[in-house]
């Protein structure tokens, strides 16, 4: 029936937009205060997804020894951020931007090939935990629950960020570093601190975030590039730096490749680089970005 | 990306910073013409493998220089350059393999083909700030390897174009010692040729007054404005030159691979060649051949020990980022300037 | 020459410019003062197609350029230098003008020559002029300030400009300097019967070269005429006297 297959596909496009919003809300984030595009950020996506499937292998079977694995993955890949960030980035922040760039994708192929040492290259799974094991039935649909639980954690991570950048001190100098980094170092805040702590924090949702996709796509080689585009692709249309920018962007985005299989099958792929192009050529901060 | 201007100074290091360009142009131009004789004898003195990787290593070389007519000296940080290396390989390819059209019709068909994709491409890239034309060329690359990897019809979709015919050269029998020498071979030996010929009319390109206005528009794009220069214009030329060029390495790579295929287009690719650029030093004509030529024999050399040629590159470009900034020729011209020093001490 | 009628700039609230009418001469040197922020670089970018204005036109010479692309303006006559020095860092001192002169030209489109063959008397004879002559193959951006400055108005004087308008010349200058740049100005302005418009805040430069002096202060012109007449100014001497620039005469 029409109506259910529409709403599948919805929902569908929802699972992947909020999915895809964990991972880009901390490239946004990065960028928004320290103005670089990390490419290693979907890497730091997979470690997690990796961190995660090792620490399952580690831990006693349990109901909790999913959500410890996760928490586990995503803390792992944030102190790796932090490490990451003050003893190299940190170097390189008065060079040109070019460089910077070219640091994180040499993270990127560095990263590739670390994982590729520790887990090798067969597919890795992880099942879902077992209170999310199951499916519900909505509007003549079949949904299994940890999908839902995906589209439910998206806007609740938005908000608790939302709240922490808005209604916490910490949240108001990250703002403030936003908007002029030089004034902030002036005024005598602390600005590195801030930069490892972003640096951190995106690496923490990159790490959730893939420790939260292992029960729904298996863990593979290239999961890190595959990503990463589409997270750039989301940024880029909702705005970089822009919180709710990535995160409309995000649903946007999932579903114009949700409907866009169906309209133009085969070209889905296209599409999306399509309205990126035209995003950049007709307002290239975004949706809910400032010019920069 | 700085070229001879002040390098921070060791407190022990008494010597003033070198602040003159090292006139050595006249000095550079025989060996120009030795590593081209050298690099002519491979398919003789070499085995069949060393030719490929020689071919490899040419077409690389004028993909890179290509690439650096933006990077190094338009100051114009392009992202997306394979788009037109694709363009270039497919235009060709689909000439001479659908069409069964000449080499000599379908080389410049490429360069032409991607060289129009750059006009239209550009035209809207140029219009943006440093970090979103980095963003759209990319988008824009991404946009031509969708349409390769699913146009089965005209580009093959993802099983591409295998096999595309080599060109007819069997005039070159005539040539003292290609008698013998194998189709591939011959080829190698004409893509030194056409790349040598590219690369000397790039040469002249950067050193003409167009050139040097390209310059100043790297240095500062507001100054040139104000000297009379339309600078979205030549920025846009650039883009169309180093397109079209791309286009002729692209061509040259379909047919020397024997076929054209969607991941040519994929952005690791665009990836590799700034490496390449940047290894070799984006400051010097002479820098990008020099990283494409390091690179690929550095490439077959670690394969052959480990599979894990991704995180070898990845250390090479950090130790780049970190301690040799100048790149390959970059450094070897501090090197050399240190020994001018101590000489003269 | 150059007639600026009406012209207004704000950014947000802020009124940067606000009405200022400024006729400049030819063949005069004209100077607008004014404390810092009085809305002089505002002023001169509003001039030279940097800014568009709110309100008010430009005129070359008859010709309504307001708004216009800085490279055309460019090309229609008026030159520039530029306060914080805007040089090409990564050329020579040499290349830098003779790129200047290359532009100017038209060489822009010859895809085949041997840049560095061309113009070379000519570049030599300016950076005489300015006094580079022995810097010539030096890289530009390790250039002592006082010499950038010095290249500034090489680059500016290169596209053979009718009217040249310099942005603070002689600004982080010492005394000696100062008055070494003046001299300079006054003499390439006689040699070249060049129209000159500066922006100074330093009263010994003003006085010394200026024929008209405007006085520019929050955006508004509160004086304008010969030098004599704007020190006599009451209003001139109440927004100065505290500043301590004008010597009460």
């Amino acid at each position: 029936m029409a109506g259910s297959f529409l709403f599948n596909q919805f929902l569908g496009g929802f699972t992947t937009a909020m999915f895809l919003f964990l991972i880009a809300s901390g490239l946004s984030l990065v960028f928004g205060v320290m103005r670089v595009i990390n490419f290693a950020h979907g890497s730091f996506y997979m470690i997690g997804a990796y961190l995660a499937w090792q620490a399952v292998q580690w831990l006693h079977p349990s109901g909790a020894t999913f959500w410890i694995a996760a928490l586990a993955a995503a803390l792992g890949v944030a102190v790796l951020g932090a490490v990451t960030e003050r003893l190299f980035f940190r170097s390189l922040y008065g060079r040109e931007e070019l460089y910077q760039l070219l640091f994180t994708y040499a993270l990127v192929l560095i990263l590739a090939d670390a994982a590729k040492f520790l887990w090798g290259t067969d597919q890795l799974t992880v099942s879902a935990p077992p209170v999310l094991a199951g499916s519900v039935s909505i509007l003549g649909t079949t949904q299994p629950l940890y999908t839902l639980f995906i589209i439910a954690i998206g806007p609740a991570i938005a908000f608790a960020l939302w709240l922490a950048l808005n209604r916490t001190g910490a949240g108001r100098m990250v703002r403030a570093a936003q908007m002029d980094r030089e004034m902030l170092d002036a005024l005598g805040a602390n600005v590195s601190f801030i930069y490892t702590g972003m640096f951190a924090l995106s690496a923490f949702l990159a790490g959730l975030s893939g420790a939260l996709v292992t029960p729904i796509q298996s863990i593979v080689p290239g999961m890190d590039v595959l990503i990463i585009v589409q997270a750039f692709i989301v940024v880029v249309i909702g705005g970089m730096g822009s919180l709710w920018g990535t995160f409309w962007g995000s649903v946007i985005y999932g579903q114009v490749l949700s409907f866009g299989i169906l309209i133009f099958p085969g070209f889905s792929l296209f599409s999306v680089f399509a309205l990126m192009a035209v995003i950049l050529i007709v307002r290239p901060w975004g949706l809910f970005g400032r010019p920069i | 990306m700085t070229a001879a201007a002040a390098p921070s100074q060791a407190p022990s290091d008494p010597a003033p910073v070198p602040k003159r360009r090292t006139r050595a142009l006249a000095d550079r131009i025989p060996w120009i013409l030795v590593v081209f004789l050298i690099m002519a004898t491979v398919p003789w003195v070499g085995t069949r493998y060393d030719t490929f990787l020689a071919g490899q290593i040419v077409i690389d070389a004028l993909f890179a220089v290509s690439l650096n007519l933006l990077l190094g000296t338009t100051g114009l940080v392009s992202f997306g350059h394979v788009a037109y290396f694709g363009v270039g390989a497919y235009v060709c390819g689909i000439l001479m393999k659908t069409y069964e059209l000449p080499f000599s019709v379908a080389f410049p068909a490429a360069g032409l083909g991607a060289a129009f994709f750059a006009l239209v491409f550009g035209f809207f890239c140029v219009r943006l700030a440093k970090l979103y034309f980095a963003m759209l060329t990319l988008a824009f690359s991404q946009i031509i390897w969708a349409i390769a990897y699913k146009w089965n019809d005209v580009t093959g979709g993802d099983q591409g174009l295998p096999e595309i015919p080599y060109p007819n050269l069997d005039w070159m029998s005539v040539i003292p010692g290609c008698a013998d020498l194998s189709v591939g071979a011959r080829f190698y030996l004409l893509s030194l040729v056409l790349v040598a010929v590219s690369l000397a009319v790039v040469h002249r390109i950067v050193r003409s007054p167009f050139g040097r206005v390209l310059t100043t528009i790297r240095d500062n794009p507001e100054r040139a404005a104000f000297l009379g220069v339309n600078v979205k214009a030549y920025q846009l030329a650039a883009f169309v030159v180093a397109g079209g060029f791309a286009g002729l390495a692209g061509a040259l790579y379909g047919i020397f691979s024997r076929g054209v295929f969607a991941d040519y287009v994929f952005w690791s690719k665009s990836a590799e060649i700034l490496i390449m650029t940047i290894l070799g030093g984006a400051s010097y004509f002479w820098g990008p051949p020099v990283g494409a030529a390091v690179l690929v024999w550095l490439n077959q050399w670690v394969t052959d020990y480990t599979q894990y040629w991704s995180f070898v590159l990845g250390a090479i470009l950090l130790v780049l980022l970190f301690g040799f900034p100048g790149g390959i020729v970059g450094g070897v011209v501090l090197l050399w300037r240190k020994l001018k020093r101590l000489r003269h001490a | 020459m150059l007639e600026v009628s009406g012209i207004s700039k704000s950014f947000g609230g802020f009124r940067a410019v606000s009405d200022v009418n400024l006729t400049v001469e030819t063949r005069q040197i004209t100077a607008v003062i004014g404390p810092n922020g009085a809305g002089k670089s505002t002023l001169f970018n509003l001039i030279t197609g940097h800014l568009r204005p709110d309100a008010g036109t430009v005129r070359l010479d008859g010709h309504d350029i307001t708004g216009a692309p800085p490279f055309r303006i460019c090309r229609m006559g008026i030159g520039r230098s530029f306060q914080r020095t805007n040089i090409f860092p990564q050329l020579t001192v040499f290349e830098n003008v003779q790129a200047a002169f290359l532009v100017h030209h038209g060489h822009g489109r010859d895809f085949w020559s041997r840049a560095d063959t061309l113009y070379r008397d000519e570049t030599a004879a300016l950076l005489a002029s300015v006094g580079l002559a022995d810097e010539e193959d030096t890289i530009a951006g390790t250039l002592a300030y006082g010499h950038q400055k010095q290249l500034e108005l090489g680059l500016a004087l290169a596209s053979d400009p009718a009217v040249l308008l310099l942005d603070e010349p002689t600004a982080g200058m010492s005394a000696s300097e100062t008055r070494e740049t003046i001299r300079l100005l006054a003499r390439i302005a006689a040699e070249r019967a060049l129209t000159l418009l500066f922006t100074e805040h330093d009263m010994e430069v003003v006085f010394s070269i200026a024929q008209k002096i405007a006085v520019l202060h929050q955006g508004r012109i509160i004086a304008e005429g010969r030098p004599e007449e704007v020190r006599g100014d009451a209003e001139v001497r109440r927004v100065y006297l505290g500043h301590g620039l004008v010597h009460a005469s």
